[in-house]
């Protein structure tokens, strides 16, 4: 039996990709801060990407609403923490408090946004979302009178770092010799977290719930008549795509120690959808790859269009800004030419299945 | 044919069982009467035929009975408790399943995906149950796989179990519909023109597979075109024209009657048994 031989055969090599793998994102923050701790902070933020990319994926790639708001909950996690850890309301609980309650607080905004949307679909959808993330910004921006809560536009600073023990995630530590700077400890950090949120996005598509989402995706009239309580299982993408936002904003406060209206505009909740729609609407592993493509590589460009510039012409001919931007963009077209259903398109599923009855 | 056990409690006409009875249903769209007072009875364990030429509203009457549109008036009695004002969730919840005229299958899914999904309804994980992976969850999700299917290979596409359901033939397609109606544990079945673009062979094997649902004892309301199949399948037959009943009975009291001939098949249609 081929078949036998072969599926005995992909599954060693599926274990020793997992090792390599791991060994890769192990050393990675080392690696890169060998080049520049810039690197590995463009590191979280990827990572922080991923994170938005994957929640919003459940509510875009698996529920099929078209959501243009998403940074909204990133905002609300990202200002809870904020205002529960900082001197601005001289409140300092620790993060694993906060990161809940700013999920949770993601996840009720995520309903308030669900509830009055359940009838509208597609273009109507994407405008009433897209007021509703801009609405959330508007608020941050002037909730600072009569009573100051956000600050206004001179946002929250000064926020405290995440503290485990004696570790505190801001500072550079020895440990066994060598350096561990604040970067590379929120790196592990962030791992972790992004390996739970990997693993839930994973087994919530493969379950009765993911399939729910999947058939409101497809058809919605069906998906009713079959049982499905639609209104119920959209709220819950809505939701529980929020709260993945929110721990996400939670993480931005900590590491960024300061945080203003400016960071959570419409351009944030495009790009977070390009990252979804690039790496493949509906795959997981397809989305991670989107959100880590879209955060590298403007940052890749940014430090390599100026030196090529230089080398080539001699002089700077054009701002590496706008070269960057427009790189980018072009890339962004060609993609959607050349392969609309995104870098790994979602039919990974169908393989997973048959894999199973054999 | 296994008639479901006489009970005492449920009312019962001419010595069969209602399963269901609509009384009075009404339904308008802006200045159009799509249904005016229909009223009908459904035993257990019929199929129960329901013709009328295009846009005399048996789609309407389907609609309405499954909670896509609520009437203006009437009432559905279904398996003894009133069916007024519900969704179409909790209509497939009571036991009623339907499949649509231009079939509505989740097309980028799996045809087993598709039957997992009608599933739904029956089954109970939840979020939690998905992240955790219990052990409840666990069988719940390998029941949910079996009876889907089983349920294909009943119907008969279990060879194409992994295939995109709009990758199936038409045939197919309606086939998998019915799986996937099937798998909500319907009492009642509603087929909205099952035969609708299968040919021959293919409509003889639809016969047989709708008789074997009925040998399970689920119950068929169907909606068809296909006048020889009709004639041959359906015990009792009700005739819909311009929203109104204007026959109900069995298939060899319809065809003779003056009305039927008249309003609906115009003489130009044979209303032949075909030889059994």
């Amino acid at each position: 039996m081929p078949g036998l031989i072969d599926a005995r055969h992909r599954k060693r090599l599926a274990w020793a990709g997992v090792v390599v793998v791991a060994i890769v994102l192990a050393i990675l923050p080392f690696a890169l801060a060998q080049v520049g701790t810039a690197w590995v902070r463009i590191t979280n933020t990827a990572i922080l990407y991923v994170f938005l990319a994957l929640g919003l994926n459940i509510v875009v790639g698996f529920a099929g609403l078209l959501d243009l708001g998403y940074i909204a909950f990133y905002a609300v996690g990202a200002y809870v923490y904020a205002l529960l850890a900082s001197p601005h309301f001289n409140l300092h609980l620790p993060f694993w408090i906060i990161l809940p309650i700013g999920a949770a607080l993601a996840c009720v905004f995520g309903v308030l946004l669900g509830t009055p949307t359940l009838k509208l679909r597609g273009d109507y959808l994407a405008i009433v979302t897209l007021g509703f993330g801009e609405i959330i910004r508007i608020f941050l921006n002037n909730l600072a009178r009569p009573v100051n809560i956000t600050n206004g536009p001179q946002g929250i600073a000064q926020i405290d770092p995440v503290r485990i023990g004696d570790i505190n995630f801001a500072t550079t530590q020895q440990v066994l010799g060598v350096a561990v700077t604040g970067p590379i400890k929120y790196y592990y950090l962030l791992l972790l977290l992004m390996i739970a949120v990997v693993a839930i996005n994973v087994r919530l598509q493969d379950s009765r719930i993911g399939r729910a989402w999947e058939a409101v995706r497809e058809d919605e009239v069906a998906a009713r008549a079959m049982g499905i309580n639609t209104r119920n299982i959209k709220l819950l993408a809505f939701a529980m795509g929020a709260s993945f936002g929110g721990v996400a904003g939670g993480m931005f406060s900590a590491i960024q120690g300061f945080i203003s209206p400016e960071s959570f505009g419409l351009v944030e909740s495009v790009m977070v959808l390009a990252m979804v729609v690039l790496g493949g609407m509906g795959n997981v592993w397809g989305v991670i790859l989107g959100a880590i493509l879209l955060s590298f590589v403007p940052e890749i460009l940014r430090y390599t269009v100026e030196p090529a510039q230089k080398a080539i012409f001699g002089r700077l001919l054009l701002e590496p800004e706008v070269i960057r931007m427009l790189l980018f963009g072009f890339a962004l077209v060609l993609m959607m030419l050349f392969r609309p259903a995104g870098i790994v398109p979602s039919s990974v599923r169908k393989r997973e299945l048959e894999s199973r009855r054999a | 044919m296994t008639a479901a056990a006489p009970s005492p409690d449920v009312p019962a006409t001419g010595g069969a069982h209602v399963l269901l009875a609509a009384r009075g249903i009404t339904k308008r769209f802006g200045g159009v009467q799509a249904l005016s007072d229909v009223g009908f009875t459904i035993n257990h364990g019929e199929i129960y035929g329901l013709i009328g030429p295009n846009g005399a509203g048996k789609t309407s009457l389907f609609n309405v009975l499954t909670g896509i549109y609520a009437p203006d008036g009437g009432e559905f009695v279904f398996d003894g408790n009133p069916l007024m004002n519900m969704k179409p969730n909790e209509v497939a919840r009571r036991g009623i399943a339907r499949t649509f005229q231009n079939i509505r299958l989740f097309g980028n899914l799996s045809a087993l995906e598709n039957v997992m999904i009608g599933r739904h309804v029956r089954t109970r994980a939840g979020v939690v149950g998905a992240i955790v992976r219990n052990a409840a969850t666990r069988a719940e999700e390998r029941a949910i796989h079996e009876r889907a299917y089983e349920l294909l290979e009943y119907v008969g596409v279990a060879a194409h179990a992994n295939r995109f359901a709009k990758h199936l033939a038409y045939g197919d397609q309606r086939r998998l519909e019915i799986a996937r109606a099937l798998a909500t544990e319907p009492k009642l079945l509603a087929l909205d023109e099952p035969a609708a673009g299968m040919n021959a062979t293919e409509t003889a094997s639809l016969k047989r597979l709708l008789a074997a649902i009925r040998g399970d004892g689920v119950t068929i309301l169907l909606i068809e075109h296909d006048m020889k199949l009709v004639m041959s399948i359906c015990d009792r037959v009700l005739v819909l024209d311009y929203g109104k009943k204007i026959a109900e009975g069995s298939a060899a009291d319809v065809q003779k009657d003056p009305k039927v001939i008249a309003a609906y098949l115009g003489g130009e249609i044979s209303l032949e048994l075909p030889a059994r």
